[in-house]
């Protein structure tokens, strides 16, 4: 039933959905962004009460897809679960502590007697917004520069350097590309904001931060993006699967498929255009320009990463155990059951798209919190 | 050697903190969701304002509870990666799909319908907002569904085959991990035993306040609605323990022995309603393992066999080996195990120096020893015995707790339905006091699960020590502390958070 069609072409296609994935998560953390923002964009009580409720509407679906991330990785692609997880353990583990301190600090901000105090809950959330996602995109970097592990003949790994994955933190790539994430997680902030929000004085500082933080996005992102074209990177041969240096690995896999760099290229001008528009046109739903941009944008790089015999996760300790999406994946079974129940994304997505339509109808308002005994 | 223990030590000493606290918050929301899903239905099919109000009550409740729970649940899906990353590739063929589809199919539905059940009221109609609280209710129910067929598989896997040329365990049929019996019984008894802890959670809370003669009729409303549930999910609950206990019988016979503290096989062999264990007692030193007890004779045939003169074997039997009962000894399993690690490490080496006739001899030959793999990588026969005492004590505290339950919650509700509840304060303060029995039956019982499978990760396949990351013990005691700390500090906030606002009453509503 499953042989017509190949193992590779199903690799393909999770790489593809996993990249998918994680655009929609680097788009959702909006979230995050926001939460940094609460002091910046609120003066009063009642106006951080009313940001923290435009973002606590919808940090669990950034959660959750955050959570679908990793399971994607490990049904489709385990040996990246096993290796990467189970070597950068600290880097990850890191990740998941400045998870953790989000999820209770919305229910418990505002609730009497909650232990630390509203303060110490407003923390975590900044915390989240910022070392969380700066780590993560200093583990996604990590795609690019590499991690220092060694893959034996029986597949199983470890690593060898006894800094578990805080060495990645030394080098200036992933550093890079974690302070974009941050500042790009501020730039959709505020633009969420500004959208959802029907509060002139809070939409006015949202566009006002919204300037900055892309003045000091932009360069990041360029340096990333021009770090990225300009590597040489590792490719193995189809056929005898051996890993060797490349020359511009990732620029020609752009040039050879050039519909993925026109996905690329639609994606920041989309991203570039939503900012233009609430900036200068103060048009409300330029967000969802921009959001569109940032997943195109970071699918089309999480794609290229992996595709065109492409290594997409090299080894520093021993070049030969680097992992490919052939090396790394699932069976060919696994890939295909799971890409029959992959065909739900589109259902999920459509459910979503009606929930979040419905609820984000009216914009919100102080009196709408005010009246809402169950607010954040 | 000694640094391997303390690693796998440490490893599953994070794990099981991690797992034990994920499961003081999800089965009350397995539970309550469903529960305010009913108090909602009879709010939309009357329009009582009243009900309104006390679906808000439990649902305030329920959102404390809930994020807590994915916050801890985030964890355990990451650690199989980061504590347990050679379990991540000997079988994430097989274990990851579960996951993902858990992901995709359950928390989306549960995270998106979760906004609207909390801020939609005022947003959506009424139908679709009862339609949402549902959805959340089948949502997080259809997430344990998944985990717990990951869960089943790891009791008993099946629908698998070991791949040498990648040496994992890869996916041969899908329906056989997902109606594992073993994971469509798991499911049952702990989807049924978290909506009992959510009914007495209910009828505790509720109590309390007839104690305190405040909110009388939310109070017996509530514990109409919450025991009528909890009594019978309890009573399926009963029927699904004693499908477990078949079930552990035919695939995890030592768990069942180490549940009952059996170390010599018997015919006709008891149940101990009571018992203290000897603490000195070691496999095969002859010494009676109880210092009291008291036993039901021929239960345990009964319950594992469904026939009062089956024989059980116990620890010894399954240690040493019974020639009469056809069970061969741990020692040949290993002696076996050996041989299948030796020739997969020949067939590797001769594939890897091009040698096809060679690879292609030693292929055959583990494929002889194959199914015994995973005792190969065990040390002496006496590290397949898990800690007796501990699944002994465990697996009997749950079992007196169940059937407590069962009885308070028939007395509860008989009381409430004839409306003299009030009189009978004894049962008030019993069905407060049981709330946090109910979390200790709970916890109880996925020790006896997960200890009693030990020292298996994967049950025959994948012992924990082969299982764990490769990593330095102390970075694992690092960031087991950083956790411990971690959830302490939320699990005081949670619980201080939640009786402020139980205290606070449904007034506020």
């Amino acid at each position: 039933m499953d042989t017509m069609i190949s193992t590779y072409t199903l690799q393909v296609y999770w790489w593809l959905l996993v990249s998918i994935i994680g655009g929609f998560f680097v788009m959702m953390t909006f979230v995050q962004g926001g939460q940094t923002l609460l002091y910046r964009l609120g003066k009063t009580e009642s106006e951080r009460d009313l940001i923290v409720n435009a973002m606590g509407r919808k940090w669990e679906l950034t959660f959750t897809t955050l959570v679908m991330f990793g399971g994607a990785l490990f049904a489709a692609f385990p040996l990246f679960y096993a290796v990467s997880f189970g070597g950068a353990y600290y880097l990850w583990m890191a990740i998941l502590f400045f998870f953790i301190i989000q999820a209770v600090s919305y229910e418990y901000r505002k609730k009497p007697n909650n232990l630390f105090g509203e303060r110490f809950y407003e923390w975590m959330l900044f915390l989240n917004g910022t070392v969380g996602i700066f780590l993560i995109g200093v583990a996604l970097g990590t795609l690019v520069t590499g991690g220092h592990f060694v893959r034996n003949d029986m597949n199983l790994s470890h690593w060898t350097t006894g800094s578990y994955g805080l060495e990645a933190l030394l080098h200036p790539f992933n550093l890079a590309f974690g302070l974009m994430l941050v500042f790009l997680s501020r730039v959709l902030g505020s633009l969420y904001i500004y959208y959802v929000i029907d509060d002139t004085e809070i939409q006015k500082r949202a566009l006002e931060t919204l300037k900055r933080n892309t003045l000091i996005f932009l360069p990041l992102f360029l340096f990333v993006a021009g770090y990225i074209l300009s590597q040489n990177g590792y490719r193995y041969d189809p056929k005898s699967h051996v890993v060797s240096a490349a020359t511009l690995q990732y620029l020609h896999n752009y040039l050879s498929y050039p519909a993925l760099l026109a996905i690329l290229v639609a994606g920041v001008v989309s991203l570039l255009w939503g900012i233009y528009l609430a900036l200068f046109k103060h048009k409300n739903n330029a967000f969802w320009y921009a959001a569109l941009g940032t997943v195109m944008t970071v699918t089309a790089i999480l794609f290229d990463l992996g595709i065109n015999y492409t290594v997409f996760y090299p080894s520093l300790s021993d070049l030969q155990s680097s992992l490919t999406i052939e090396n790394a994946s699932g069976s060919h079974y696994t890939l295909f059951v799971m890409s029959i129940v992959s065909l739900l994304v589109p259902i999920v997505l459509a459910y979503i798209y009606a929930v979040w339509r419905s609820m984000d109808k009216h914009k919100l308002t102080k009196k709408e919190i005010e009246s809402d005994p169950h607010h954040y | 050697m000694e640094h391997i223990d303390m690693l796998v030590d440490w490893s599953r000493a994070q794990f099981a903190l991690t797992a034990l606290y994920h499961w003081l918050f999800v089965p009350l929301t397995l539970g309550l969701t469903f529960i305010v899903a009913i108090m909602e239905t009879i709010y939309v099919k009357t329009g009582d304002e009243w009900w309104k109000k006390t679906t808000k009550f439990w649902m305030t409740v329920l959102a404390i509870n809930f994020a807590i729970g994915l916050a801890t649940g985030i964890i355990m899906e990451f650690e199989f990666g980061t504590n347990w990353s050679n379990y991540s590739w000997i079988v994430g063929d097989i274990f990851g799909a579960p996951l993902a589809i858990e992901g995709l199919m359950a928390f989306f539905m549960e995270s998106t319908f979760f906004a609207v059940m909390f801020f939609g009221w005022d947003k959506v109609s009424k139908k679709m907002h009862l339609l949402s609280t549902w959805l959340v209710a089948i949502g997080s129910n259809l997430s344990a569904l998944w985990i717990l067929v990951a869960n089943g598989w790891m009791q008993h896997p099946m629908g698998m085959r070991f791949n040498p040329d990648t040496a994992r365990n890869e996916m041969q049929n899908f329906w056989d991990v997902l109606f594992n019996p073993n994971a469509v019984n798991k499911f049952l008894h702990t989807v049924s035993s978290s909506y009992v802890l959510a009914s007495l959670f209910v009828v505790g809370v509720s109590a309390w306040y007839l104690l305190k003669r405040r909110e009388v009729k939310f109070a017996k409303r509530s514990i109409i609605v919450a025991a009528s549930f909890g009594l019978l999910s309890s009573l399926y609950m009963l029927t699904t323990g004693d499908q477990s206990a078949y079930q552990v019988a035919h695939t995890q016979p030592m768990k069942l022995a180490a549940m009952e503290g059996l170390y010599k096989g018997e015919d006709r062999a008891g149940i101990i309603a009571f018992g203290i264990l000897d603490p000195d007692k070691k496999p095969g030193d002859g010494k009676d393992p109880f210092i009291v007890k008291l036993e039901i004779p021929g239960a345990l045939s009964f319950l594992g066999y469904h026939d009062l003169q089956a024989f059980v074997p116990g620890v010894d039997d399954l240690l040493y080996g019974n020639d009469k009962h056809h069970i061969a000894a741990i020692q040949q399993k290993i002696d076996e195990g050996k041989k299948a690690v030796a020739t997969l490490k020949a067939y590797k080496e001769a594939k890897k120096s091009g040698d096809k006739e060679r690879a292609k001899a030693a292929l055959e030959r583990f494929r002889a020893h194959e199914k015994y793999l995973g005792y190969g990588y065990l040390e002496k026969p006496e590290d397949a015995v898990p800690n007796i005492a501990l699944t002994f004590y465990s697996f009997h505290t749950m079992v007196g707790l169940g059937t407590w339950f069962l009885i308070l919650l028939i007395l509860t509700l008989y009381y409430t339905m004839i409306n003299e509840i009030e009189k009978k304060r004894w049962i008030l303060y019993a069905a407060l006091w049981s709330i946090p029995l109910a979390y200790v039956a709970h916890e109880m019982g996925w020790i006896v699960a997960e200890v009693g499978r030990q020292p298996w990760a994967i049950q025959d396949l994948l012992p924990v020590g082969m299982a764990a990351s490769n990593l330095a013990s102390t970075s694992v005691m690092i960031t087991f502390w950083l956790f411990a700390i971690l959830f302490t500090g939320l699990l005081i906030a949670e619980v201080k958070i939640m009786t402020t606002q139980i205290k606070n009453g449904p007034e506020e509503h």
